[in-house]
């Protein structure tokens, strides 16, 4: 075995893999629950060590991509299988691996009082998403990558549903599924055509045609516009966003994993990895930059009114999904990718945070919540350095990279800049919101928060096996759960700290583009902070009232508890579309199908009917029968034959 | 007379025996026409025997001769049974192979 950074990264592939066979095929072995768990943790570990080996080797500069040739025809690979080890696969493959291993060992904790058997089936389906996102991760080629895309999509589906005795998981998980397959069967589309238009999938040789100029643009835009639909179903961007907020349905680890830091960042990944390509179609970026900061809009609003913790959390995704989005739509695909890392852990952290918090409560709710800071001080303080970093602040892991893309926004179009900053604002609002409604403020059990529903439903129990009276002596969760949230604490804040001071993050290179204005950050940062003090002065003093705020937005806020309409939309135009279209097909299936088969058995009855007439019974007219034949036979001989 | 007056004469022996076969209502009247029908071959038999002047010919139509008579026995038998079980000989009457 060589010691090259493609060999180490096709190990921390394959030992995912190998966990999931083996937790798949041997039964009694995954019904154990914890053993299979331990099983599936120590192969993540292993994953994890191979990755950060792979990761430093490719720093090293022993770069290296190992290939098969696969579905050979005519002497000629149509694609080939590998993995491709290059400086954003290997940083993105220890993201991953990290965040997969740090998950698994957490749900030791969270998804302690789950039935062995279910737990076995939980870490099967993490250790086969493990190794579908490397895969995805590490793809030399546009097939693979669209393989284990599909693969991924499945586990997000799985695990959504993991709960699936829970009809709304049930649905959330079928709506997942259904959404970011409207986009896969553009991102299918779009592969193809690049495939017919170059002759090759792979990624190196595109590249290379690419930056030789000699690419042929006929139709390209097309093709860019198919991929950055199968994008933007998996990375959420509107109007396919509807999904992830339901995909909440999933025990919280899923959510930091799959919903959070690495799946439904894999749109952006594969938009980084092919910026080259959609460099050559301006138009299609420019669609990229707007629906990227309109979509960031929208979540960021959408966030504010939400009284689900995790579903703040999610539109908060969402909304930093559109930001990377905004950063590849304004060319600077490096400054996208470096906050998709940095947002994979910080957010990750936040959702473990959060997980924590509805272990302890044993619900969602945050009006449910509150002065929780007392109780379990360190989820609190983690929680609130993941914050920090999601709104940007100085020495915290998502100041650098939300800087690099309010830089790359502003050297490119005014517009989405102006929303990007709107959206600075509203995230450090509602987010402080989440802090101060569920570690500080008074756990008041009839308070009123300004932009939620004044009227709720019944409290879903977030944590489906949590016993109902949890939440009377909330406490610290235990080490299993503490230990994840605790490095990912030091990891936002250390990669918060040395970008700070020395302005990049270690193992990542962002693109040089036009330097930003001397006044960005000092405005992205008070922007921020005002996010923040606004959150303070209405839900920790109360000095502003929450509803009269929330009067002052009255039909925006309308607006934004109904989620803008759009999920109603979409269930009335697709529901109105497809009875129409069912009506039609079951009209083609009574009156044509039906009608030839009924056409075609009544005639066979009613000639069986008239046959039947001959066979009489009667032994005189048989003979009479073999009469006239023999009859027949000699006047055919004596003539035709003769 | 000829070979060929036979011939006629076998041959029209057969019909009307066929044509009994077929229109007789009485199972009786149906072996009568067989007979008729055998013997009509056993006209031509001869014939051919006499005129080409080889007995083998004559041989035969004793053997049909013979299992003529044991054709009308096994025939008359059945028809008896027959109308013991069915109270009736009437050929149209039994249809029971009717489809």
């Amino acid at each position: 075995m060589s010691r090259d950074a493609d060999s180490f990264a096709l190990i921390a592939l394959l030992m995912p893999a190998a966990a999931f066979l083996f937790l798949a095929v041997v039964a009694p072995f995954r019904r154990t629950g914890r053993l299979a768990a331990y099983f599936s943790v120590l192969s993540a570990a292993g994953s994890l060590a191979a990755a950060i080996l792979a990761w430093r080797l490719e720093a090293a500069g022993i770069v290296g991509r190992l290939s098969w040739n696969w579905l050979t025809t005519a002497g000629m690979p149509l694609a080939t299988v590998g993995v491709l080890a290059d400086a954003d696969s290997t940083v993105m493959l220890v993201l991953v691996a990290l965040v997969a291993f740090l998950v698994q060992f957490y749900s030791l904790g969270y998804l302690h009082d789950e039935p062995p058997a279910a737990l076995g089936r939980y870490y099967t389906y993490q250790s086969l998403f493990a190794f579908s996102m490397m895969g995805l991760v590490l793809a030399p080629n546009l097939l693979q990558l669209f393989i284990c895309w599909e693969l991924v999509g499945l586990c997000s589906y799985l695990l959504i549903g993991f709960w699936y005795q829970k009809p709304e998981a049930a649905r959330a998980a079928v709506k997942a599924f259904w959404t970011t397959k409207a986009g896969d069967v553009g991102l299918l589309i779009g592969i193809v055509l690049l495939w017919r238009l170059t002759g090759t999938f792979d990624l190196s040789e595109m590249r290379a045609l690419a930056t030789s100029g000699a690419f042929p643009l006929a139709g390209l835009g097309f093709i860019t516009f198919c991929i950055y639909l199968g994008a933007a179903g998996k990375s959420a961007q509107f109007p396919l966003h509807v999904w992830l907020p339901d995909a909440m349905e999933g025990p919280t680890p899923v959510s930091a994993l799959i919903h959070a830091a690495t799946m439904v960042t894999a749109g952006v990944y594969l938009l980084h990895r092919t910026s080259w390509l959609f460099a050559l179609t301006p138009d299609v970026l420019l669609i990229v930059a707007w629906i990227g900061a309109f979509t960031a809009l929208l979540a960021a609003v959408l966030a504010c009114v939400q009284d689900d913790i995790k579903r703040v959390l999610a539109y908060s995704t969402v909304s930093q999904l559109g930001y990377m989005m905004a950063a590849i739509g304004a060319g600077v695909s490096s400054a996208g990718f470096l906050h998709l890392l940095t947002h994979g852990l910080f957010k990750a952290l936040l959702f473990l945070g959060a997980g924590a918090v509805i272990h302890a409560v044993g619900s969602n709710d945050l009006p449910r919540m509150g002065g929780l800071a007392r109780r379990m001080p360190q989820t609190a303080l983690v929680f609130i350095i993941g914050t920090l970093s999601l709104a940007g602040i100085p020495f915290f892991g998502g100041y650098i990279s939300k800087e690099g893309i309010l830089g790359a926004s502003i050297g490119h179009q005014t517009g989405p800049f102006l929303l990007l900053m709107i959206v600075a604002f509203l995230t450090a609002f509602y987010m402080f919101r989440v802090v101060f409604l569920a570690f500080f403020a008074s756990p008041a059990p009839t308070v009123v928060s300004g932009f939620s529903r004044t009227h709720h439903g019944p409290a879903k129990a977030g944590h489906y096996s949590a016993p109902e009276g949890g939440h009377h002596s909330p406490h610290d969760p235990p080490m299993t759960m503490l230990l994840p949230l605790w490095l990912l604490a030091v990891l936002s804040l250390g990669v918060g700290l040395y970008s700070t001071f020395t302005g990049h993050v270690p193992g990542v290179t962002v693109a040089e583009h036009e330097g930003a204005p001397g006044w960005l950050a000092p405005s992205a940062i008070a922007v921020a902070v005002a996010g923040i003090a606004l959150a303070w002065l209405v839900y920790q003093r109360r000095v502003l009232d929450a509803e009269k705020l929330a009067a002052m937005f009255g039909p925006i806020r309308r607006a934004a508890i109904a989620k803008f309409w759009l999920d109603d939309l979409f269930e009335g135009v697709l529901g109105a579309l497809l009875f129409a279209f069912s009506r039609f097909i079951g009209w083609i299936d009574r009156y044509l199908v039906d009608g030839v088969l009924n056409v075609v058995s009544a005639w066979t009855v009613s000639a069986g009917d008239d046959v039947r007439l001959i066979q009489t019974g009667r032994a005189q007219d048989y003979v009479y029968g073999v009469a006239v034949g023999l009859l027949v036979l000699i006047l055919w001989m004596r003539w035709a034959l003769a | 007379m000829g070979l060929q007056s036979y011939l006629i004469l076998a041959a029209t022996v057969f019909c009307i025996g066929l044509f009994g076969v077929v229109t007789r209502r009485n199972t009786v009247g149906i072996l009568l026409g067989i007979e008729l029908m055998l013997n009509a071959v056993n006209i031509n038999l001869i014939a051919f025997s006499r005129f080409a002047g080889d007995t083998v010919g004559m041989v035969f139509s004793v053997f049909t001769i013979c299992i003529t008579v044991s054709e009308a026995a096994i025939g008359l038998a059945i028809v008896i049974l027959l109308f013991r079980v069915r109270r009736t000989v009437m050929a149209d009457h039994l249809d029971l192979l009717k489809g």
